[in-house]
Protein backbone atom coordinates (compact mmCIF):
# COMPACT_ATOMS: atom_id res chain seq x y z
CA UNK A 1 0.00 0.00 0.00
CA UNK A 2 1.63 3.58 -0.64
CA UNK A 3 1.84 6.11 1.97
CA UNK A 4 -0.30 8.96 1.33
CA UNK A 5 1.21 10.61 4.52
CA UNK A 6 -0.88 12.46 7.20
CA UNK A 7 -3.76 13.08 4.48
CA UNK A 8 -4.28 9.70 4.06
CA UNK A 9 -8.14 9.90 5.75
CA UNK A 10 -9.17 12.10 3.22
CA UNK A 11 -8.02 10.73 -0.12
CA UNK A 12 -9.30 7.52 0.80
CA UNK A 13 -12.91 8.71 1.86
CA UNK A 14 -12.86 10.75 -1.32
CA UNK A 15 -12.09 7.40 -3.36
CA UNK A 16 -14.30 5.50 -1.11
CA UNK A 17 -17.30 8.14 -1.72
CA UNK A 18 -17.01 8.19 -5.38
CA UNK A 19 -16.70 4.77 -6.31
CA UNK A 20 -19.69 3.69 -4.42
CA UNK A 21 -21.95 6.44 -5.89
CA UNK A 22 -20.33 5.15 -9.46
CA UNK A 23 -20.76 1.66 -8.30
CA UNK A 24 -24.55 2.22 -7.42
CA UNK A 25 -25.43 4.51 -10.71
CA UNK A 26 -24.29 1.93 -12.94
CA UNK A 27 -25.93 -1.22 -10.92
CA UNK A 28 -29.36 0.59 -10.54
CA UNK A 29 -29.17 1.18 -14.42
CA UNK A 30 -28.23 -1.87 -15.34
CA UNK A 31 -30.93 -3.64 -12.64
CA UNK A 32 -33.72 -1.39 -14.26
CA UNK A 33 -32.82 -1.96 -17.65
CA UNK A 34 -33.32 -5.60 -17.11
CA UNK A 35 -36.85 -5.47 -15.34
CA UNK A 36 -38.08 -3.05 -17.91
CA UNK A 37 -36.55 -5.42 -21.12
CA UNK A 38 -37.90 -8.29 -19.52
CA UNK A 39 -41.51 -6.43 -18.75
CA UNK A 40 -41.91 -5.28 -22.36
CA UNK A 41 -40.36 -9.28 -23.69
CA UNK A 42 -43.37 -10.61 -21.76
CA UNK A 43 -45.62 -7.90 -23.27
CA UNK A 44 -44.47 -8.07 -27.05
CA UNK A 45 -42.42 -11.38 -27.51
CA UNK A 46 -38.73 -11.68 -26.90
CA UNK A 47 -36.97 -9.14 -29.38
CA UNK A 48 -39.60 -7.30 -30.35
CA UNK A 49 -37.66 -4.02 -30.21
CA UNK A 50 -34.54 -5.09 -31.78
CA UNK B 1 -28.61 9.16 -43.82
CA UNK B 2 -29.65 11.86 -41.83
CA UNK B 3 -29.04 11.96 -37.80
CA UNK B 4 -32.45 12.07 -36.92
CA UNK B 5 -33.42 8.53 -38.37
CA UNK B 6 -31.91 7.65 -35.04
CA UNK B 7 -34.68 9.12 -33.62
CA UNK B 8 -36.70 6.28 -34.40
CA UNK B 9 -36.79 4.22 -30.93
CA UNK B 10 -36.51 1.02 -32.92
CA UNK B 11 -33.53 2.54 -35.03
CA UNK B 12 -31.62 3.88 -31.94
CA UNK B 13 -31.98 0.53 -29.97
CA UNK B 14 -31.06 -1.48 -32.69
CA UNK B 15 -28.01 0.60 -33.52
CA UNK B 16 -27.06 1.07 -30.36
CA UNK B 17 -27.31 -3.01 -28.97
CA UNK B 18 -23.79 -3.69 -30.61
CA UNK B 19 -22.30 -0.15 -29.67
CA UNK B 20 -23.09 -0.34 -25.99
CA UNK B 21 -20.87 -3.31 -24.49
CA UNK B 22 -17.53 -1.53 -26.18
CA UNK B 23 -18.82 1.55 -24.95
CA UNK B 24 -19.40 0.24 -21.22
CA UNK B 25 -15.79 -1.74 -22.20
CA UNK B 26 -13.66 1.71 -22.55
CA UNK B 27 -15.34 3.39 -20.08
CA UNK B 28 -14.22 0.54 -17.52
CA UNK B 29 -10.91 0.22 -19.13
CA UNK B 30 -9.91 4.48 -19.10
CA UNK B 31 -11.27 4.53 -16.12
CA UNK B 32 -9.94 2.02 -14.09
CA UNK B 33 -6.76 2.50 -15.78
CA UNK B 34 -6.91 6.13 -14.68
CA UNK B 35 -7.55 6.21 -11.56
CA UNK B 36 -4.97 3.83 -10.58
CA UNK B 37 -2.27 5.26 -12.21
CA UNK B 38 -3.11 8.61 -10.51
CA UNK B 39 -3.67 6.81 -7.31
CA UNK B 40 -0.41 4.62 -7.45
CA UNK B 41 1.74 6.03 -9.90
CA UNK B 42 2.17 9.34 -9.42
CA UNK B 43 4.35 11.78 -6.68
CA UNK B 44 2.48 14.05 -4.00
CA UNK B 45 2.05 17.29 -4.95
CA UNK B 46 4.52 19.91 -2.70
CA UNK B 47 2.10 22.20 -1.64
CA UNK B 48 -0.80 19.76 -1.31
CA UNK B 49 0.68 16.62 -0.28
CA UNK B 50 -1.50 13.19 -1.21
CA UNK B 51 -4.57 15.37 -1.38
CA UNK B 52 -3.74 16.06 -4.96
CA UNK B 53 -5.00 12.53 -6.01
CA UNK B 54 -8.36 13.75 -5.22
CA UNK B 55 -7.88 15.54 -8.84
CA UNK B 56 -8.65 12.71 -10.74
CA UNK B 57 -12.10 12.24 -9.33
CA UNK B 58 -13.26 16.31 -8.27
CA UNK B 59 -12.28 17.41 -11.82
CA UNK B 60 -13.91 14.73 -14.05
CA UNK B 61 -16.72 14.55 -12.12
CA UNK B 62 -17.46 18.26 -12.13
CA UNK B 63 -16.34 18.26 -15.91
CA UNK B 64 -19.13 15.88 -16.27
CA UNK B 65 -21.84 17.74 -14.36
CA UNK B 66 -22.01 20.61 -16.50
CA UNK B 67 -21.64 18.42 -19.63
CA UNK B 68 -24.19 16.11 -18.88
CA UNK B 69 -26.72 19.80 -18.50
CA UNK B 70 -25.68 20.97 -21.46
CA UNK B 71 -26.01 17.31 -23.45
CA UNK B 72 -29.81 17.91 -21.86
CA UNK B 73 -30.03 20.91 -22.95
CA UNK B 74 -29.59 20.07 -26.39
CA UNK B 75 -31.79 17.37 -26.53
CA UNK B 76 -34.47 19.00 -24.79
CA UNK B 77 -34.58 21.83 -27.70
CA UNK B 78 -34.67 19.01 -30.30
CA UNK B 79 -37.63 17.91 -28.44
CA UNK B 80 -38.84 21.45 -28.40
CA UNK B 81 -37.95 22.26 -31.96
CA UNK B 82 -38.48 18.67 -34.04
CA UNK B 83 -40.72 16.69 -31.19
CA UNK B 84 -38.52 13.24 -30.75
CA UNK B 85 -39.64 11.23 -28.54
CA UNK B 86 -36.32 10.07 -28.27
CA UNK B 87 -34.36 13.11 -27.46
CA UNK B 88 -36.99 14.06 -24.74
CA UNK B 89 -36.22 10.57 -23.62
CA UNK B 90 -32.06 10.56 -23.59
CA UNK B 91 -32.63 14.45 -21.33
CA UNK B 92 -34.35 11.61 -18.77
CA UNK B 93 -32.03 9.05 -18.97
CA UNK B 94 -29.10 11.72 -18.59
CA UNK B 95 -29.87 13.66 -15.07
CA UNK B 96 -29.37 10.87 -12.70
CA UNK B 97 -26.18 10.51 -14.38
CA UNK B 98 -25.54 14.16 -13.88
CA UNK B 99 -26.87 14.24 -10.69
CA UNK B 100 -24.34 11.79 -9.23
CA UNK B 101 -21.69 13.49 -10.85
CA UNK B 102 -22.74 16.77 -9.25
CA UNK B 103 -22.80 15.02 -6.10
CA UNK B 104 -19.26 13.31 -6.73
CA UNK B 105 -17.74 17.13 -7.08
CA UNK B 106 -19.54 17.82 -4.20
CA UNK B 107 -18.21 15.40 -1.61
CA UNK B 108 -14.67 15.45 -3.29
CA UNK B 109 -14.58 19.06 -3.46
CA UNK B 110 -15.49 19.68 0.49
CA UNK B 111 -13.26 16.64 1.33
CA UNK B 112 -10.50 18.52 -0.86
CA UNK B 113 -11.22 21.64 0.69
CA UNK B 114 -11.37 20.58 4.24
CA UNK B 115 -7.33 20.25 4.34
CA UNK B 116 -6.60 22.82 2.17
CA UNK B 117 -8.92 25.61 2.49
CA UNK B 118 -9.78 24.66 6.68
CA UNK B 119 -13.20 24.28 5.76
CA UNK B 120 -15.48 21.83 4.23
CA UNK B 121 -17.74 24.33 2.67
CA UNK B 122 -18.00 28.00 2.07
CA UNK B 123 -20.53 30.31 0.20
CA UNK B 124 -18.05 30.70 -2.45
CA UNK B 125 -19.40 31.38 -6.08
CA UNK B 126 -18.62 28.46 -7.84
CA UNK B 127 -19.23 26.14 -5.17
CA UNK B 128 -23.08 27.55 -4.59
CA UNK B 129 -23.44 27.81 -7.98
CA UNK B 130 -22.95 23.79 -8.07
CA UNK B 131 -25.00 23.42 -5.15
CA UNK B 132 -27.86 25.17 -7.35
CA UNK B 133 -26.84 23.11 -10.32
CA UNK B 134 -27.52 19.95 -7.96
CA UNK B 135 -30.69 21.55 -6.40
CA UNK B 136 -31.89 21.99 -10.14
CA UNK B 137 -30.94 18.59 -11.19
CA UNK B 138 -32.92 16.86 -8.37
CA UNK B 139 -36.13 19.49 -9.63
CA UNK B 140 -35.71 18.31 -13.34
CA UNK B 141 -36.00 14.34 -11.90
CA UNK B 142 -38.53 15.14 -9.49
CA UNK B 143 -40.78 17.35 -12.47
CA UNK B 144 -40.51 14.02 -14.55
CA UNK B 145 -41.65 11.82 -11.96
CA UNK B 146 -44.62 14.09 -10.94
CA UNK B 147 -46.62 15.16 -14.42
CA UNK B 148 -48.29 11.88 -15.99
CA UNK B 149 -48.83 12.50 -19.25
CA UNK B 150 -45.41 12.24 -20.77
CA UNK B 151 -45.31 15.09 -23.47
CA UNK B 152 -46.40 17.42 -20.77
CA UNK B 153 -43.44 16.25 -18.53
CA UNK B 154 -41.19 16.13 -21.76
CA UNK B 155 -42.23 20.41 -22.48
CA UNK B 156 -41.70 21.34 -18.81
CA UNK B 157 -38.55 19.67 -18.23
CA UNK B 158 -37.11 20.81 -21.47
CA UNK B 159 -38.30 24.55 -20.15
CA UNK B 160 -36.55 23.62 -16.49
CA UNK B 161 -33.60 23.00 -18.18
CA UNK B 162 -33.31 25.76 -19.96
CA UNK B 163 -33.87 27.89 -17.07
CA UNK B 164 -31.06 25.66 -15.20
CA UNK B 165 -28.66 25.96 -17.91
CA UNK B 166 -27.72 29.64 -16.01
CA UNK B 167 -26.13 27.83 -13.79
CA UNK B 168 -24.48 25.00 -15.39
CA UNK B 169 -22.62 28.07 -17.19
CA UNK B 170 -22.26 30.01 -13.77
CA UNK B 171 -20.83 26.93 -12.02
CA UNK B 172 -18.06 27.04 -15.22
CA UNK B 173 -17.26 30.61 -15.20
CA UNK B 174 -18.01 31.54 -11.39
CA UNK B 175 -14.51 32.17 -10.69
CA UNK B 176 -13.95 34.37 -13.72
CA UNK B 177 -17.32 36.26 -13.33
CA UNK B 178 -16.21 37.23 -9.78
CA UNK B 179 -13.19 36.47 -9.33
CA UNK B 180 -13.94 35.86 -5.73
CA UNK B 181 -13.90 33.30 -3.02
CA UNK B 182 -11.80 30.19 -2.03
CA UNK B 183 -12.28 27.83 -5.16
CA UNK B 184 -9.09 28.60 -7.61
CA UNK B 185 -9.49 29.48 -11.76
CA UNK B 186 -9.29 26.36 -14.19
CA UNK B 187 -6.17 24.11 -13.55
CA UNK B 188 -6.51 23.11 -16.62
CA UNK B 189 -5.30 25.02 -19.60
CA UNK B 190 -4.20 24.66 -23.42
CA UNK B 191 -1.45 27.12 -22.32
CA UNK B 192 1.73 23.98 -21.36
CA UNK B 193 2.76 27.14 -18.59
CA UNK B 194 -0.38 27.14 -16.79
CA UNK B 195 -1.54 23.21 -17.22
CA UNK B 196 -1.46 21.30 -14.68
CA UNK B 197 2.42 19.45 -14.47
CA UNK B 198 2.24 16.18 -17.20
CA UNK B 199 3.55 14.05 -14.47
CA UNK B 200 -1.06 14.56 -13.17
CA UNK B 201 -1.72 15.83 -16.68
CA UNK B 202 -1.96 12.27 -18.35
CA UNK B 203 -3.75 10.01 -15.80
CA UNK B 204 -6.12 12.85 -15.39
CA UNK B 205 -6.72 13.01 -19.01
CA UNK B 206 -7.28 9.03 -18.85
CA UNK B 207 -10.18 9.74 -16.27
CA UNK B 208 -11.61 12.70 -17.79
CA UNK B 209 -11.84 10.13 -21.07
CA UNK B 210 -13.36 7.61 -18.61
CA UNK B 211 -15.84 9.71 -16.95
CA UNK B 212 -17.24 10.76 -20.45
CA UNK B 213 -16.95 6.75 -21.98
CA UNK B 214 -19.60 5.94 -18.88
CA UNK B 215 -21.44 9.12 -19.05
CA UNK B 216 -22.29 8.10 -23.14
CA UNK B 217 -22.35 4.08 -21.88
CA UNK B 218 -24.93 5.09 -18.99
CA UNK B 219 -27.12 7.55 -20.82
CA UNK B 220 -27.59 5.06 -23.88
CA UNK B 221 -28.35 2.33 -21.87
CA UNK B 222 -30.92 4.74 -20.23
CA UNK B 223 -32.35 6.13 -22.66
CA UNK B 224 -33.16 2.36 -23.96
CA UNK B 225 -34.45 1.82 -21.12
CA UNK B 226 -36.77 4.55 -21.34
CA UNK B 227 -37.81 3.89 -24.62
CA UNK B 228 -39.02 0.53 -23.91
CA UNK B 229 -41.11 1.78 -20.56
CA UNK B 230 -42.73 4.21 -22.83
CA UNK B 231 -43.36 1.13 -25.40
CA UNK B 232 -44.95 -0.68 -21.97
CA UNK B 233 -46.92 2.43 -21.00
CA UNK B 234 -48.71 2.40 -24.57
CA UNK B 235 -49.31 -1.34 -25.03
CA UNK B 236 -50.79 -0.73 -21.73
CA UNK B 237 -53.20 2.17 -22.77
CA UNK B 238 -53.85 0.64 -26.04
CA UNK B 239 -55.04 -2.63 -24.41
CA UNK B 240 -56.86 -0.62 -21.36
CA UNK B 241 -58.82 1.21 -24.35
CA UNK B 242 -59.52 -2.16 -26.17
CA UNK B 243 -59.96 -3.46 -22.72
CA UNK B 244 -57.63 -6.19 -23.07
CA UNK B 245 -55.46 -7.44 -19.99
CA UNK B 246 -51.84 -7.33 -20.24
Amino acid sequence: MIDLGEYAAEVISAYAVSLVLLALLVWVSWRRAGRVRRALEQIEGPRADG
Amino acid sequence: MSIWEYANPKKFIATTTPVLPWVFAAAGLFLIGGLIWGFFFTPEDYRQGSTVKIIYLHVPSAMMAINAWAMMLVTSLIWLVRRHHVSALAARAAAPVGVVMTLIALATGAIWGQPMWGTWWVWDPRLTSFLILFLFYLGYIALWEAIEDPDTAADLTSVLCIVGSVFAVLSRYAVNFWNQGLHQGASLSLDAEENVADVFWYPLLACMAGFVLLFVALVILRTRTEIRARRILALQARAQRDGVQV
